[in-house]
């Protein structure tokens, strides 16, 4: 069993145009790392100077990882990671 | 060009005025590679702020998964100016993340008369476009002899 990653539109260019990946790790960061190994390019869109980049939304199964840990939110085989561009503004 | 229903257009502009002073915001879905807005999804504003929006992540988890489901995709998202013109602001076009979308402003700041606008946001660079209303894509970008197909 692996971690499941479901890549938004805007980064399925460092994917090959998948919508999902496998990864593995043990926690959100180390599945980043993971993933930058087979999807290079993944890794600064995701995270900036150590901690998750304000312009994404990552979700393990259904919690927003902002208020679980953020990239060292616990992570386990069959769980689901979800990526989604934050949709903000002024 | 943003070709879109005027129950749509009348949604969002009930939304904005529904949320002024504070920024409203939220999408219209439509099926994957069609470009049509169909299904009018308000959002709620997280930052409940009169200078900026962000969708709540829990939400836009549920509202995400729900149009992967449908094939669905945000052919529309919107949000309001409440004190400025229809136009994206800097942090609007560095949040930007979706080149397929039609990204439509639409400003309260008069009490009267709202505006709105629609844009491509496409690495940072912002391109106006046309908006027409329509009352059913049924009938629209079809010649005078053209008669709908049998559903």
């Amino acid at each position: 069993m692996a971690i499941t990653v479901s890549i938004p539109t805007i980064l399925r260019t460092h994917t090959g145009g998948q919508k999902s990946v496998e990864a593995s790790g043990g926690t959100l960061a180390e599945v980043i790392e993971d993933l930058e190994t087979n999807h290079g390019g993944l890794k600064a869109r995701l995270v900036k100077e150590g901690s998750l980049h304000r312009f994404v939304n990552v979700y393990v199964n259904d919690e927003d990882v902002r208020f679980s840990g953020g990239l060292e939110a616990a992570v386990k085989d069959g769980d689901t990671v979800t990526i989604l561009p934050a949709v903000a503004g002024g | 060009m943003l070709v879109i229903r005027r129950d749509l257009v009348d949604a969002m502009v009930a939304h904005a005025r529904r949320d002024h002073p504070d920024e409203a915001c939220g999408i219209v879905a439509g099926p994957e590679g069609s470009d049509r807005p169909e299904r009018f999804v308000p959002m709620e504003n997280a930052e409940r702020s009169p200078t900026f929006y962000r969708f709540d992540s829990g939400e836009q988890l549920r509202v995400w998964r729900q149009m992967d489901a449908a094939d669905e995709v945000p052919v529309v998202v919107y949000h309001s100016h409440t004190a400025t013109e229809a136009y994206p602001s800097r942090t609007d076009v560095s949040y930007a993340a979706e080149p397929d979308a039609h990204y439509v402003l639409v400003s309260t700041r008069d009490p009267r008369e709202h505006e709105l606008r629609s844009y491509r946001i496409v690495d940072g660079v912002v391109t106006e476009e046309p908006v027409e209303v329509v009352e059913s894509y049924m009938f629209s970008h079809t010649g005078s002899d053209d008669t709908p197909d049998r559903s």
